[in-house]
């Protein structure tokens, strides 16, 4: 067949067969889950650190949470080249944000940013799930979550990833008391409970989601800066 | 006023029918191909391994192909995946290193930066639909500390102790995860190389793209070092014995 009779027939060829033939797909999933828990005067963010592609592990040890020169946390869940090219972008904006006006960014303007950075490709975009936390103008924890072309929401506390369907009923559960009677479902954690929930969120996890396991890193942010600890997880 | 169609020879005509065209895409599919790299940390530095065939499909088309390169004084570069753009990116790096070596500044490019440089390039080149159809292992010793990273066609990168591309990540990863993971600092060159060769005889005997010489590299303080091809002792007294493949 010749190259304009391709054409015609690719032309008059259902959408979806346009879309599967002769098309190299751009994107992979690397698997792994964030969490995020706010606080009235802390963030805390939980990430595990597998990359996978498929049934491998690639590495046990890919960190996908990210600490920001702001103080910010930007832990991602999706695809890994994507989502480190998103941190690079990020930093570097916030980098000459703080040339420019002498200042550090505060979270919340690098919310809106992030939200514009993911919108900017929004037809090529960039296939991660991303979850910024830092504190807000009152030093009260703040998260931002996003889907991939920057539709944004701030909210109290959030899963994204290869078990976010794990992990996010058991938050509804034991962080937002929801379908409870007796509770007030606006309550905010104390730290160590939030951090108790979070490893155990991830044990729970790595028990059930073949992605997620090896490594958790667990950053927490108040007021005075941020601290990182690294956990084992099981490595099966 | 009317206006006029000029119709070149070389135009391809596009059917009025047609609205809804894909964007433009480059997407080769590879030709002359390397299979799996081997590689991972250990005492001295890293080492790595490679087979000396480059596959025309399942043809053994080149049987004296040399899969690793070294990248300045400290670097290691392994491939698998298409041939060509091997050498493209050996070009490039080539390149780069000319560049590095006029500054004339005493400055020796490290392992990650190479990393880095290469994996930008793999990076970019999937984000443009126009992918170098490769799997690259770097290693090398940068600032006294090992490094061992890998990256493919989709910009995904990462860094473990034990790394293999192709087959290797299903035949030779479990094995260098049990022998070498956790033991990076304490295995001895001897045993690095029997443990190598041992993951290369198992690839030889069930991967059909593998060839039975290869190169085994290592980078240590000293530098790069790449070996000349040899052969492994294989036994096939067992193959008579495998049965359930087929009809017999």
């Amino acid at each position: 067949m010749d190259f304009v009779g391709f054409q015609q027939e690719l032309a008059h060829a259902p959408a979806t067969e346009r879309h599967t033939h002769n098309r190299w797909e751009p994107y992979v999933d690397n698997g792994g889950t964030s969490l995020a828990i706010a606080g009235a005067d802390y963030v805390i963010v939980a990430s595990d650190a597998r990359q996978s592609n498929g049934y491998n592990i690639n590495s046990r040890y890919d960190p996908k949470a990210f600490r920001l020169s702001n103080d910010a946390i930007l832990a991602t869940a999706g695809y890994a080249a994507d989502a480190k090219r998103l941190v690079e972008v990020l930093e570097q904006n916030a980098q000459m944000y703080y040339h420019k006006h002498d200042r550090v960014m505060k979270a919340s303007a690098m919310a809106q940013m992030l939200s514009n950075t993911l919108y900017g490709r929004r037809f090529f975009p960039y296939y991660v799930f991303p979850i910024l936390a830092g504190l807000d103008n009152e030093g009260k924890g703040a998260l931002y979550c996003y889907d991939p072309v920057g539709n944004m929401e701030r909210v109290v506390y959030r899963s994204f990833g290869s078990a976010s369907a794990l992990v996010q009923p058991f938050l509804d559960s034991v962080v937002g008391f929801k379908n409870q009677r007796g509770v007030d479902p606006t309550r905010l954690l104390e730290r160590d409970q939030a951090l108790k929930i979070a490893v155990d969120a991830f044990t729970g996890a790595t028990e059930r989601d073949i992605h997620t396991g090896d490594w958790l890193d667990i950053f927490i942010v108040d007021r005075n800066g941020v601290t990182h600890e690294k956990r084992e997880l099981k490595h099966d | 006023m009317d206006s006029i169609t000029l119709r070149l020879p070389h135009t391809v005509e596009r059917p009025a029918e047609a609205t809804n065209y894909e964007p433009t895409t480059r997407i080769s599919q590879p030709t002359v191909t390397g299979t799996s790299v081997v590689a991972f940390k250990y005492k001295d530095g890293i080492m790595m391994a490679t087979d000396c065939l480059a596959s025309y499909g399942s043809m053994a088309r080149f049987r004296d192909e040399t899969r690793m390169t070294a990248v300045g004084k400290t670097t290691l570069l392994g491939m698998s995946g298409d041939t060509a753009d091997f050498q493209h990116m050996k070009h490039t790096l080539n390149n780069l290193l000319t560049q590095e070596y006029d500054m004339d500044d005493g400055q020796n490019l490290g392992t990650r930066s190479i990393y880095k440089y290469i994996s930008n390039i793999m990076y970019g080149r999937r984000t443009k639909i126009d992918p170098l159809w490769n799997s690259y292992v770097i290693g090398g010793i940068d600032n006294g500390e090992k490094v061992l990273g890998f990256v493919d066609y989709y910009g995904t990168t990462y860094q473990s102790p034990t790394i293999a591309t192709g087959f290797g990540a299903h035949l030779a990863q479990p094995i260098l995860r049990k022998y070498v993971e956790g033991h990076e600092d304490e295995i001895t060159e001897e045993d690095a190389i029997r443990i190598l060769d041992d993951c290369m005889r198992v690839l030889y005997y069930r991967d059909c793209r593998t060839f039975n010489k290869l190169r085994r590299a290592k980078v240590t303080a000293a530098g790069v070092e790449i070996s000349e091809p040899y052969a492994l002792e294989t036994n096939w007294n067992i193959a008579e014995y495998v049965r359930g493949y087929g009809p017999f």
